[in-house]
């Protein structure tokens, strides 16, 4: 789950990392006071997940509390990628002297943590990497002994700082680190953290990536402001239900079980010339029940011209999968034309059941995709 | 002659979360395809019975009553870890971890400590790993998988039982098939398992099912290049029209910035001479190709 850049700036706070002074803002009004508190020029930051803000106009500076003001009004009109911003971070524009890179993540070939380094900052890590590896420092971590005192003194001295510096610097990566793995990170990271004029450090812009799986241990981001502004109406009822769903850009449908296999199903799709409207898992099971919940997501969206169903009955059996997409049919109610290819434990009967429904079932795969693809472009016509 | 690699008939195991649904469902359907599963275990069920199995509330006292060598976890995931560690500490060496949603920090944890005492972790997340006709420790349907010569490891779970399916009408069959899970850690690489397969006199091919995310198709495209391989390998990448960003499925399945696309992956392998298949069903077409070719 990715935080949004005030909720991480709060955590580094909290475990005493050096920030911009800065609050959120909903409404030009609350900005205004804001940058009259800061009482400096300041940078006004859209709040959004989606990657590539500044870019997209996301970030605007502002020299007096008048304009922070409508520098806030114009970023709370706007959309950045499609979604609409809905807050903004307004803080201290700090001055660099230099840009330093710092992040902790996971290295999943070596099965730990990695805590990555460099003295260019500010720009895409992966950019440095590809350019100038030289300039990447990268540590290993072995979560029983940590990130040490002396690695974060190592990499600070790599970055090239000594004395006091190099110490002021070091305490803020161990402290990073320790973030990091209490708070479940996928990734914890400070780009571009700033080495001010005066030598002191802060990180100016901080990105924190929870881990999924571990926020049972995080009750205190389960209900976060903003968050389903992100989400496209599907992927909201996804979420809620608990299915597996990315939408994308094209008009067929698709849902299937299991992740590599509904991945499959999408590459199919685009082999015969046909473009994916989804991806959607509806796990081992594909009762009833999820089938129709699938179903509905799915023709939730008006540019779903033909849906594929490809289930590969394991364990489960297909006549009650047949009964479930029948059932799902029903409750659902609908008209758009369906292609399913069902195999596995009791084929035959599943086959049956459907086809005395009215509905074609194929057994292979690739056909029922090129089948998908066909009707998807006579429609289109 | 031992055959296929991991498990075999000398496989003695263990299941932890033996009372759940689905410890139980797939105890029973382990136990149908003939593998030996000595003991459960539940904390606080101890005393009971599932299928004839004996349960116990630890390890320890499981293991002190039966010979065992290996087990199966089905504990939910925010006890799958202490479980993991549990058994480890009884020192046995091969683990199979079915629990989804896992946390990372704990996986590392676990990987960690299954390293220091030289343990295999087959998952987390993963439908577990199948020698023909010896031994079952997952909950693949074992109907798909038919004794043969091709060694398959995967990364995903359907899409496995598509492309075993297939080398089943071929005629081709199957060794050991492993899922290797679908989390961003997990216990083996695809390096990890050829250089297993290398060694197993019943493996004569193998089948490598990647997805996106990750680098371990890249990784296994280096090892077959650099260090040679005896035995025909070919690929099948799945994700060539996942977005960035996205997690598609699998909490492993991710592109991240630029890496792990199967644009990397399938030119990973096809630089090192590995074949690519461009959909499952050619999986067992070039390794019909692959195997006829060897034996002229």
């Amino acid at each position: 789950m990715k935080l949004f850049e005030f909720e991480a700036k709060a955590i580094f706070k909290r475990y005493d990392i050096p920030t911009p002074s800065g609050g959120l803002a909903t409404n030009p009004a609350e900005a205004r006071d804001i940058a009259i508190k800061i009482n400096t020029p300041v940078a006004v930051k859209a709040q959004v997940l989606v990657a590539g803000r500044a870019r997209a106009g996301g970030i605007l500076f502002a020299n007096s509390p008048k304009e922070a003001e409508k520098a806030t009004e114009k970023l709370l009109n706007m959309r950045i990628k499609g979604v609409k911003v809905q807050g903004v971070w307004v803080e201290e524009k700090v001055s660099a002297k230099k840009e330093l890179y710092f992040s902790v993540t996971v290295d999943r070939s070596n099965r730990c943590y990695v805590a990555v380094a460099s003295s260019e900052g500010g720009v895409e890590i992966e950019e440095v990497a590809a350019k100038t590896p030289e300039k990447i420092v990268k540590v290993l971590i072995d979560l029983v002994y940590g990130f040490r005192q002396y690695n974060a003194r190592q990499v600070a001295k790599r970055l090239g700082y000594s004395g006091a510096q190099m110490l002021d610097l070091a305490s803020i990566l161990l402290k990073h680190y320790q973030l990091a793995v209490e708070q479940d990170a996928e990734l914890a990271e400070m780009n571009p953290l700033i080495e001010k004029p005066d030598g002191k450090f802060v990180a100016a812009d901080t990105r924190i990536i929870v881990d999924d799986n571990a926020l049972y241990r995080h009750p205190e981001f389960r209900k976060r402001p903003f968050e389903e502004a992100e989400l496209t109406p599907q992927e909201l009822e996804a979420q809620k239900t608990g299915l597996a769903y990315v939408k994308l850009d094209g008009d067929i449908g698709i849902i299937g079980n299991g992740a590599g296999l509904v991945m499959a199903t999408l590459d199919a799709i685009q082999l015969y010339g046909g473009s994916p409207a989804d991806f959607l898992d509806v796990g081992g099971g594909a009762s009833a029940d999820m089938m129709s919940i699938a179903l509905n997501i799915i023709l939730s969206d008006p540019r779903v011209k033909v849906i594929f169903v490809n289930i590969l009955g394991g364990i489960t059996r297909c006549d009650e999968v047949a009964n479930g997409i029948l059932e799902a049919r029903k409750r659902v109610g609908f008209t758009r034309p369906m292609v399913i290819r069902l195999v596995g434990t009791n084929e035959e009967e599943g086959r049956r059941i459907l086809t005395d429904a009215g509905i074609h079932v194929l057994d292979s795969m690739e056909e029922a995709a090129k089948k998908t693809v066909e009707i998807a472009k006579a429609r289109g016509e | 002659m031992k055959l296929g690699i991991f498990v075999n008939k000398e496989t003695k195991a263990i299941v932890q979360g033996i009372t759940g649904t689905q410890g139980s469902f797939h105890t029973k359907l382990m136990l149908e395809y003939g593998t030996k599963i000595v003991a459960g275990m539940t904390p606080g069920k101890g005393g009971t019975e599932v299928h004839g199995v004996p349960v116990y509330d630890t390890v320890e006292e499981a293991i002190k009553k039966h010979d065992a060598n290996a087990s199966i976890i089905f504990v939910p995931a925010p006890f799958a870890a202490d479980a993991a560690f549990e058994v480890l500490e009884a020192q046995l060496k091969t683990i199979v971890i079915i629990t989804e949603h896992i946390p990372v920090r704990d996986a590392i944890q676990v990987m960690n400590r299954a390293r220091q005492q030289g343990a295999v972790i087959v998952g987390p997340n993963t439908p577990g790993i199948i020698t023909t006709n010896e031994c079952k420790l997952g909950i693949m349907p074992a109907h798909v998988f038919k004794r043969g010569v091709v060694g398959i490891a995967s990364r995903s779970g359907t899409l496995t039982y598509e492309i075993a399916t297939g080398l089943t009408v071929r005629g081709l069959g199957q060794s050991t098939c492993i899922g290797l899970g679908g989390d961003p850690i997990v216990g083996l690489s695809f390096v990890d398992v050829l250089r297993e397969f290398e060694r197993d006199e019943q493996t004569e091919a193998v089948a490598l099912i990647g997805e996106i995310g990750g680098n371990f198709e890249e990784l296994a495209a280096e090892f077959v290049s650099t260090e040679g391989y005896s035995k025909p390998v070919v690929a099948f990448v799945a994700g060539k029209t996942a977005p960035p960003g996205k997690r598609m499925g699998h909490a492993g399945a991710i592109i991240m910035g630029k890496t792990g696309t199967a644009k990397s992956k399938i030119e990973a392998f096809e630089k090192a001479g590995v074949k690519v298949a461009e959909k499952p069903s050619d999986v067992a077409r070039l390794l019909a190709e692959e195997l006829g070719r060897q034996r002229v």
